[in-house]
């Protein structure tokens, strides 16, 4: 017997509930940003509720703050965007066939790293009510973070702070250990990874393009040598479609 | 130099995000069967997630402190650690370490 939506959507808001806490934290410093750029609690609540992506508002507002232009800003945030495009394109793969337009408009929406790495997680196919319910508690806490981030301001001591901006490197951490102590040949494509892009933070010339650039040239080249070399060994089939290492 | 309307500003950031995101799901119709593809796919969120963590956790605090919540991070969820969980271990190192 299938799931009824109602749990589906219910068990996304739960296991939306830590992810909302990390977002929380993070959105919360960079709320401190963005009241330097002259948000209020209000306009950061909107910017962050709408938006919901950490680099790409954390560019933004350093923008705003210089009073750069329109076409700036789009640039920025297509470039420091990028990598959705290969979630969002990921995320295709993993959705019931039949799905409809508005559907997946909605489920793109959605795509944040995050609620992205959940929903690549779920059991077979995606429901799109998982993803909103995650979503829904997840959007409105990064939102209220910025919100309360800016109203708070520069009064929380600064080794708080350096400690709440560690919340997104943890929640990462787990995403990418959970999936890579199942699986060896990701365990190995990971830590290559992270030698690169350390490489890469030092070498001159490559050092100055930035981190949005960087992490989008080096997830293709990367995931490209390792499709190559240690292909997964991914099931095709419409009702469980699951990305599975040998 | 022109004042910029902020109301414009976070029209244009959301947008502009969001295009980005529903984009290929409009775009991609198909279900890949080619295998080198759906593994290409299949290594995608991963080593993002993997270039975005590492080095920049070295440059939350000092670069010894970053890899030492490194270590602890990924031995925890290694263990079996939640994603809260996690976090959470994450940021107390980083504030205990700097009581120190």
């Amino acid at each position: 017997m299938s799931q009824s939506g109602q749990n589906i959507f219910l068990q996304g808001v739960r296991d939306g509930i830590p992810i909302a806490a990390c977002y929380f934290a993070v959105s919360f410093s960079m709320g401190i940003v963005a009241r330097n750029a002259g948000l209020v609690p209000a306009t950061g609540f909107l910017c962050s509720l709408f938006t919901r992506a950490s680099a790409g508002e954390f560019g933004a507002y350093t923008l705003f703050a210089a009073n750069a232009s329109y076409m700036a800003v789009i640039v920025m945030c297509v470039v420091v965007n990028l990598r959705y495009l290969l979630m969002s394109a990921t995320i295709t793969q993993k959705l019931p066939p039949d799905i409809g337009l508005f559907q997946k408009i909605l489920v793109g929406c959605c795509m944040t790293d995050e609620v992205y790495g959940i929903s690549i997680a779920y059991k077979g196919c995606l429901q799109p009510k998982y993803t909103y319910g995650a979503m829904s508690v997840a959007g409105v806490m990064w939102a209220a973070g910025t919100a309360s981030g800016i109203a708070a301001g520069n009064s929380l001591p600064a080794d708080i702070v350096s400690a709440l901006g560690v919340a997104l490197y943890g929640m990462f951490i787990s995403i990418v250990v959970t999936a890579a102590r199942k699986h060896w040949k990701l365990t190995v494509a990971v830590t290559v990874a992270c030698l690169l892009s350390w490489i890469c933070s030092v070498c001159p010339v490559v050092r100055n393009i930035d981190n949005g650039t960087r992490t989008m040239i080096l997830t293709v080249i990367v995931s490209l040598l390792f499709a190559w070399l240690l292909p997964a060994s991914v099931e095709v089939d419409d009702s469980k479609v699951t990305g599975e290492h040998d | 130099m022109t004042e910029r309307n902020i109301f414009i500003y976070i029209a244009v950031t959301a947008l502009t995000t969001n295009l980005v995101r529903v984009l290929p799901l409009l775009l991609l119709k198909e279900r890949i069967t080619n295998r080198f593809v759906r593994s290409f796919f299949h290594y995608v969120p991963y080593i993002t997630l993997s270039v975005m963590t590492f080095p920049a956790i070295m440059e939350t605090t000092s670069p010894a402190i970053g890899l030492a919540t490194l270590a602890i991070g990924v031995t925890c969820a290694w263990k079996g650690m939640g994603m809260l969980a996690v976090s959470l271990v994450c940021c107390i190192c980083v504030f205990l370490s700097q009581l120190l």
